[in-house]
């Protein structure tokens, strides 16, 4: 009976607690180091973590290994040409880094986009928000041990790409947004196949919530887990569904409107408490109010030009070229020079599924930009990982992690 | 944006309260830029901070060759509530390249500023861990700036794989 | 029974039922002498020539090698690399469209020391290139990596400072070229892999330098290895022959 309750005693002075446990002054912190090759690490992201028993005490992230100098190349490239190689900044978004490069480009130039070109502009940005949250999701879910969810995601991430690949010509990095609207006016059918695909959307999100809302495994990682103020997010200078999660519903959607999203009805999901669960929730949200603007814009989508009409900055349509010499001569100049942008700086927000987008542009007058810089989401959404993750057990840093969702690509640049 | 008059009213206010703190303003195409002393951006924040634009949305450098000073140090300020932004830009020369850091206002600028201080070799006065953040720690030169090389290498074919730096023997 | 078989093979390209019946006796008539054979031999009673047709045609002789090889071909286990962009289109192969979990690829693993096929997919910078080379040195024989996309197999779209071509510090099987390359693509460039590791395709490095593996000399000489173009004998990398002892 003794060893019973000597039995009991000890099991009952194991607590869960994350306080440092009394071992005296010597607990030993390890300093582990997680990746940068690691499963779970979304990308090449490196994290030094220092722990004590299971709980981190410090994580320090180490970046940069898959720096690729886009912005430097990009420096050499006519603006033109510079769109394919931005797009590659962050991987998931890339409509978002075009037209944020577009963007800050037109502003300069001072040229009007045409409004279909918004609207197709519009369908196809959110289709990329439903697309990356895809990818978030799946990948997501398979860090927390969700492992069906992955093959659910990616099956509407292939019917997105089909779409894509259907109006622009490629699944992924497709040049479909340029400076003066979009390259290619959508084909026949595509309103169809958009139509079947948004009339299905809502029906598979319903079937996400239903695959992890209930799973008390899923529930205990994510809820109360690693909460953040407002405040301390704002001082880190993040922004998206991780500052929306937190309760503060800024969008730059709804707060500066930027190619007729202001013509648009729809909601932005805002969390409460700022934890995982709330991360996870406003996310999943979005997905409806993504289909939302997409099926008001394929409604509403106005008569007209797919770009500009500014010759000097966009080329004209092949037919012209066979009549018209000035026609040639433009083609000709933006084929082998470019368009030349007047002097002057742009910081060009947009909202992406990360959070706030902003591409900087410097033009002194030739044709090629003399700085690109984008400002990108997870590169700030980094910084907050230290503070969600401090004092908390190691598996709550992975599901964090998963919650942030980083994109190394727009991190490194 | 503060329009061109909001901006100069702003300008007047920061030239009160710091003097020599500003140097010039700029308003091109909707965006209101000042041009600041590069010692007194702390103030100028702060005093902007105070104003409303409290959220540091960007902090990146540009290289202005062949104008001098050659490096600037932007910082885009948001104000979230009455949904407005202004830029605050800072010039240094790259001989003596040195701006106070703005992390202890701001932990957001923590990655940012070492990834100025990596591309162009800004230094942050008062940041408690310079260091390059995307190059290798070991790696000479600044990347981003305007004289640096782009780089690159001839494309490896089997016709001049011998040419390469790890050779097959 | 040969005539009337020729005369079936004949009219069944020409009409449908009288040919299935017919071939449905020829048929029967063919399992009854099978049924016939297979007794016999598990009697023990057939000899010399029969048994020799019945051996022939039951048995497949190859090497070991070549059995070994196929056996190999067809049950890669990627590392789960993925770098950059074309990760995601590594992970779409992976999706139930281009499935590769028919040709039994989808044991992906985290481990370099259980995975065999390293698919590089995505932009090597500086920083990562010692590390994906420690990767690879990490995996045990027989290996072998796919160079996934344009980034890691020429340069790519980026042709700057921060890139490095996987050529330069590793061996690379299959190039698979593409910005990002379809899931089929990448699927192909698997195939042809598991073709030329079933011997089927005689391309390769292992073939053109007549060697086994690699090995990366750090200090050659404990000069600066930066001087690899006045010594044109030692160098960063040695492929090593059969034969040599490797050391490291």
């Amino acid at each position: 009976m003794s060893a019973t309750s000597d039995y009991r005693k000890q099991e009952e002075s194991i607590t869960m607690s994350t306080e440092s446990a009394g071992m005296g002054e010597t607990h030993e912190l390890l300093t582990l180091n997680i990746g940068p090759h690691h499963p779970a690490t979304h990308g090449v992201l490196r994290l030094i973590t220092t722990l004590e028993g299971e709980v981190v005490r410090d994580v320090r992230p180490v970046i940069g290994y898959v720096h690729t100098g886009i912005e430097k190349t990009a420096e050499d490239k006519s603006y033109w040409k510079v769109i394919p190689v931005i797009e590659r900044m962050d991987y998931l978004s890339y409509y978002f880094n075009a037209m944020a490069f577009c963007g800050a480009v037109e502003t300069l130039l001072g040229i009007e986009v045409p409004p279909r070109a918004q609207y197709l502009r519009v369908i196809h940005l959110e289709l990329n928000r439903l697309m990356s949250h895809m990818v978030w999701l799946g990948t997501s879910a398979l860090d927390l041990g969700a492992m069906s969810m992955f093959w659910y995601c990616f099956r509407e991430r292939e019917t997105i790409l089909d779409l894509f690949e259907m109006s622009s010509g490629a699944r992924m990095h497709t040049r479909y947004i340029q400076v003066g609207g979009v390259i290619e006016d959508i084909p026949v059918g595509y309103a169809a196949r958009l139509q079947k695909f948004l009339d299905e959307m809502p029906t598979r999100a319903d079937q996400y919530a239903d695959l992890l809302e209930k799973n008390e495994i899923l529930l205990s990682r994510l809820r109360g887990v690693c909460p953040l103020d407002e405040q301390t997010l704002l001082g880190l200078g993040v922004t998206g569904p991780l500052l929306r999660a937190a309760g503060n519903p800024w969008d730059l959607r709804k707060a500066q409107p930027y190619s007729s999203y202001d013509h648009f009805d729809f909601k932005i999901p805002v969390g409460t408490h700022g934890d995982n669960y709330d991360r996870f929730r406003v996310r999943h949200a979005e997905l409806y109010e993504s289909v939302k603007i997409i099926q008001q814009a394929l409604d509403g989508l106005p008569e007209g030009p797919h770009i500009t009409t500014d010759r000097k900055v966009a080329l004209p349509p092949r037919h012209e070229l066979a009549t018209s010499m000035e026609a040639l001569i433009h083609h000709f100049k933006l084929v082998t020079e470019g368009f030349r942008v007047p002097p002057g700086e742009c910081y060009y927000p947009i909202e992406g599924p990360r959070g706030e987008y902003g591409c900087f542009v410097r033009a002194d007058g030739s044709a090629k930009p003399a700085r690109v810089h984008m400002r990108d989401p997870s590169f700030s959404n980094l910084q907050a990982t230290n503070a969600m993750v401090k004092d908390s057990y190691i598996a709550d840093l992975i599901a964090t992690l998963a919650m942030i969702d980083p994109v190394l690509g727009g991190i490194d640049r | 944006m503060p329009d061109a008059t909001g901006l100069e009213l702003i300008a007047q206010e920061i030239r009160d309260a710091h003097p020599d703190s500003i140097i010039g303003t700029d308003f091109h195409r909707g965006r209101a830029e000042l041009r600041i002393n590069p010692t007194s951006n702390r103030d100028v924040l702060t005093f902007l901070s105070d104003r409303g634009y409290s959220f540091l949305a960007s902090l990146h450098g540009v290289d202005y060759y062949p104008e001098e000073p050659r490096l600037g140090v932007l910082y885009e300020m948001l104000d979230m509530k009455a949904v407005d932004r202004i830029s605050v830009k800072a010039r240094v020369l790259v001989e003596h390249p040195h701006v106070p850091s703005v992390v202890d206002l701001w932990p957001g600028a923590d990655f940012p500023e070492r990834e100025c201080y990596d591309m162009f070799g800004v230094v942050f006065d008062g940041h408690p861990d310079l260091r390059r953040i995307l190059m290798p720690e070991d790696y000479e030169g600044h990347p981003q700036r305007r004289d640096f090389p782009v780089g690159g290498e001839p494309v490896l074919f089997t016709f001049n794989e011998e040419q390469s730096y790890g050779k097959f023997q | 029974m040969e005539i009337r078989r020729e005369l079936l093979a004949h009219s069944s390209v020409l009409s449908d039922t009288p040919a299935s019946e017919a071939d449905d006796t020829a048929r029967r008539a063919d399992f009854r002498s099978r049924q016939l054979l297979a007794r016999d031999m598990l009697r023990g009673d057939l000899e010399g020539e029969a048994l020799e047709r019945y051996v022939e045609q039951s048995v497949m002789t190859t090497t070991l090698d070549k059995a070994v090889a196929w056996a190999r071909g067809n049950s890669f286990f990627p590392l789960t690399f993925g770098l950059a962009c074309c990760a995601i289109e590594m992970m779409s192969i992976v999706g139930m469209r281009v499935d590769i979990a028919r040709f039994g690829f989808e044991a992906f693993r985290a481990s370099p020391r259980q995975a065999d096929l390293l698919i590089l997919s995505g932009r090597v910078s500086i920083k990562m290139a010692p590390v994906v080379r420690r990767i690879y040195d990490q995996m045990l024989e027989p290996k072998y990596a796919i160079s996934m996309g344009a980034c890691c197999t020429s340069m790519g779209v980026f042709n700057n400072y921060a890139l490095v071509p996987s050529d330069k510090f590793m061996p690379i099987d299959v190039h698979v070229p593409g910005c990002p390359p379809r899931p089929e693509s990448l699927a192909h460039g698997i195939l042809r892999l598991r073709d030329k590791v079933q011997g089927n395709s005689p391309d390769g490095w292992r073939e053109r330098y007549d060697a086994i593996g690699t090995e990366e000399i750090l200090s050659p000489t404990g000069r600066d290895p930066r001087d690899v173009e006045t010594d044109l004998d030692t160098a960063a990398i040695q492929v090593f022959k059969h034969g040599d002892t490797a050391g490291a």
